[in-house]
């Protein structure tokens, strides 16, 4: 991503409002999700794309942690509060409802233990806005069908023996545990290949056509 | 006076002291600007004793704003003093932190209004253990009440105050200088908008406390440091000093910089003397550190500020727990923090700048954390480190857009 501030002219003091770029539209559907104003933790939040449109354009309280250090290199040259930390073990230190949203955005499925992380998130924050890559699309069931390998897309572009992703799952699977867990799924958004929203909700189809979905969750 | 032999001839430096000191500053030595703070309340320290109408020497650098919203504290570290940038009159070398403070620097002169003072119990010009005991008119020596980081702290306070400053924009230090910070930001936070704590840690571990006992100990084992009162005798204890500062100065390394340094070259020669003189690099460059350092520290300020840090323990201050000492009225600090370590530290390792992280993110406080990549070990943060120089001048811009002052300009020095 590139920051607009970079290109301020040397010359003067830049205390303009900065323009934000355009992000992705997966990032983009998070963002519609989260109220101006609010606490937002970012969980791996990579190069800090969505948290610094948070930011900018809503005007939330954002912080960050990334496992990457050069990840939270890039994050806090530009002005974001982001630490390196590891999800899966750092989510236990923050106290209850500190967060009215914490987001894990395509990282649920690189978690050692994804259940525990879900309700780690929903107990830091009153909301948790989560996007997962779809494991039940039509094209990874034909490529599995009729080709009898582990599918490869644009999304999950790994080969079997070096993917990070090792808890796969589709959204008809994702919606059980949150059932299961008594979770609330106050929106789904589901994005084709394109990363294009075709539509809110979920069902069967959707879980035949979405790439990926971005889910609106909150406790009870 | 004895000296530890330099054999080095490029090292060596003859300054030998004859005439007897009654300060450990020369006499024409310029405290300017340096102000007598506490003098119509005396002020408390952690050990019971009390100080009043006390000196404090401190520079500043750029200029103070009209609403008074631009100042840095920088807190120096052990061996540090308040010439952090411009030649310090003491040794007639540039500032300490030059490669991070000045105009467009990280810390950016042009736009900050940077103050550093020399710390409570130091030996350059504010109340320690060389200046005179208003009782006797005579040096202290170790009649100076033992100081600690919360009092160094509370008389930073004090200047900050007498200056007019209701709100650091921050307030930046390394090692001892990044206790003294997150003591600032615990004690103060309505004081501190942003805090830097560098190569830091929340407490001395007991290994930090061995090597603080061994320096004492070397100091306090050399004959002339006469049981605290070498000024008024005329003497100084040079060799125990500098010992004191050569087994320190391994610690502020790493294993990898003294090996790629010096590795087991030979000094000035071509095989071993099969005697005890410097044969190796690394011995000639110890005894260099350790002569250098006598000539602008004093020892019993080395005494009390090892022993201030050693009794530095943010935890005990709140009950055990680290994470309290960032509650603020039961809320999370309003402080923003900016923690950063270096990967080869093993003094103030990454380790412990994780826990004031993890103690942070116990209460939710706003909070980065950065691991720098270095072999350069402690002192990389007062080293030209790109990495910590881009992660400051990012940290300070996020806040200054936060508190409404000015961007850097394009083009970070």
């Amino acid at each position: 991503m590139s920051f607009p501030n970079d290109d301020t002219p040397a010359d003067h003091h830049d205390d303009r409002p900065t323009p934000q770029p355009p992000i992705r539209a997966d990032l983009a559907s998070i963002a519609d999700m989260v109220a101006p104003g609010s606490r937002v933790l970012d969980v791996g939040c990579g190069d800090g794309a969505l948290l610094a449109h948070l930011v900018h354009t809503k005007g939330v309280d954002g912080r960050g942690i990334e496992l990457s250090m050069d990840g939270v290199k890039f994050c806090v040259n530009h002005g974001l509060s982001v630490i390196q930390g590891d999800a899966d073990t750092d989510l236990k230190d923050y106290p209850s409802s500190a967060f009215d949203y914490v987001i894990l955005s395509q990282t649920l499925q690189a978690m050692r233990k994804p259940r525990e992380v879900l309700l780690d998130l929903l107990r830091i924050g009153k909301h948790a806005v989560i996007s997962l890559p779809n494991f039940g699309h039509w094209r990874i069931r034909v490529r599995l069908l009729f080709m009898g390998q582990m599918p490869i897309t644009q999304r999950l572009g790994h080969q079997w023996w070096n993917t990070p992703n090792i808890h796969l799952c589709t959204i008809t699977d994702f919606v059980g545990l949150c059932h299961e867990l008594g979770i609330t799924i106050e929106d789904t958004v589901i994005l084709d290949r394109f990363d294009r929203v075709r539509g809110h909700g979920f069902d069967g189809f959707a879980n035949l056509i979405a790439e990926q979905a971005v889910f609106l969750l909150r406790r009870g | 006076m004895a000296r530890i032999e330099v054999q080095h001839r490029q090292f060596f430096m003859s300054t030998e002291q004859t005439t007897p000191d009654t300060t450990c500053l020369p006499a024409d030595f310029d405290h300017r600007p340096r102000l007598r703070l506490a003098s119509s309340r005396p002020m408390p320290l952690d050990c019971g004793a009390q100080l009043s109408d006390f000196p404090v020497a401190y520079r500043t650098f750029g200029q103070l704003n009209a609403d008074k919203s631009n100042a840095i504290l920088i807190c120096h570290a052990l061996t540090g003093d308040q010439y952090v940038i411009g030649r310090n009159p003491m040794t007639g070398k540039p500032g300490w932190w030059e490669i991070a403070v000045g105009p467009g620097r990280p810390i950016d002169t042009d736009r900050f209004y940077i103050i550093c003072a020399n710390v409570l119990g130091g030996c350059m010009g504010t109340a320690g253990p060389c200046e005179p005991d208003p009782a006797t008119n005579q040096p202290y020596g170790v009649n100076f009440p033992v100081i600690t980081i919360a009092d160094m702290v509370r008389a930073q306070k004090l200047l900050i105050e007498h200056l007019g400053i209701s709100q650091l924009f921050a307030v930046i230090g390394g090692s001892m200088g990044g206790m003294q910070v997150l003591e600032w930001a615990s004690t103060y936070p309505d004081s501190v908008f942003a805090a830097v704590p560098l190569a830091a840690a929340p407490r001395h571990s007991a290994q930090n406390i061995a090597f603080g006992e061994v320096g004492r100990q070397a100091i306090m084992a050399d004959p002339d440091w006469c049981g605290g009162d070498y000024l008024r005798q005329g003497k100084r204890p040079e060799r125990g000093l500098a010992v004191a500062r050569m087994a320190a100065h391994i610690t502020y390394l790493s294993e990898t910089a003294l090996q790629r340094k010096f590795g087991r070259n030979l000094q000035d020669r071509a095989g071993f003397t099969y005697g005890f003189g410097a044969d190796f690099q690394v011995e000639s460059y110890l005894r260099y550190q350790g002569n250098a350092f006598v000539e602008r520290f004093d020892a019993n300020s080395y005494l009390y500020i090892t022993r201030a840090m050693d009794y530095f323990d943010l935890a005990r201050e709140h009950g055990g727990v680290l994470a309290r000492a960032f509650l603020h009225g039961g809320r999370p600090t309003p402080v923003r923090f900016c923690v950063i370590s270096f990967s080869s530290d093993w003094l103030f390792p990454t380790a412990v700048s994780r826990e004031i992280v993890h103690s942070l993110n116990a209460v939710a406080a706003n909070v980065s954390f950065v691991e720098v990549t270095t072999d350069k070990g402690h002192d990389a943060f007062l080293l030209d480190e790109p990495e910590l120089h881009q992660v400051l001048s990012g940290f300070l811009d996020g806040c200054a857009t936060h508190r409404g002052l000015p961007r850097r300009r394009r083009g970070l020095k």
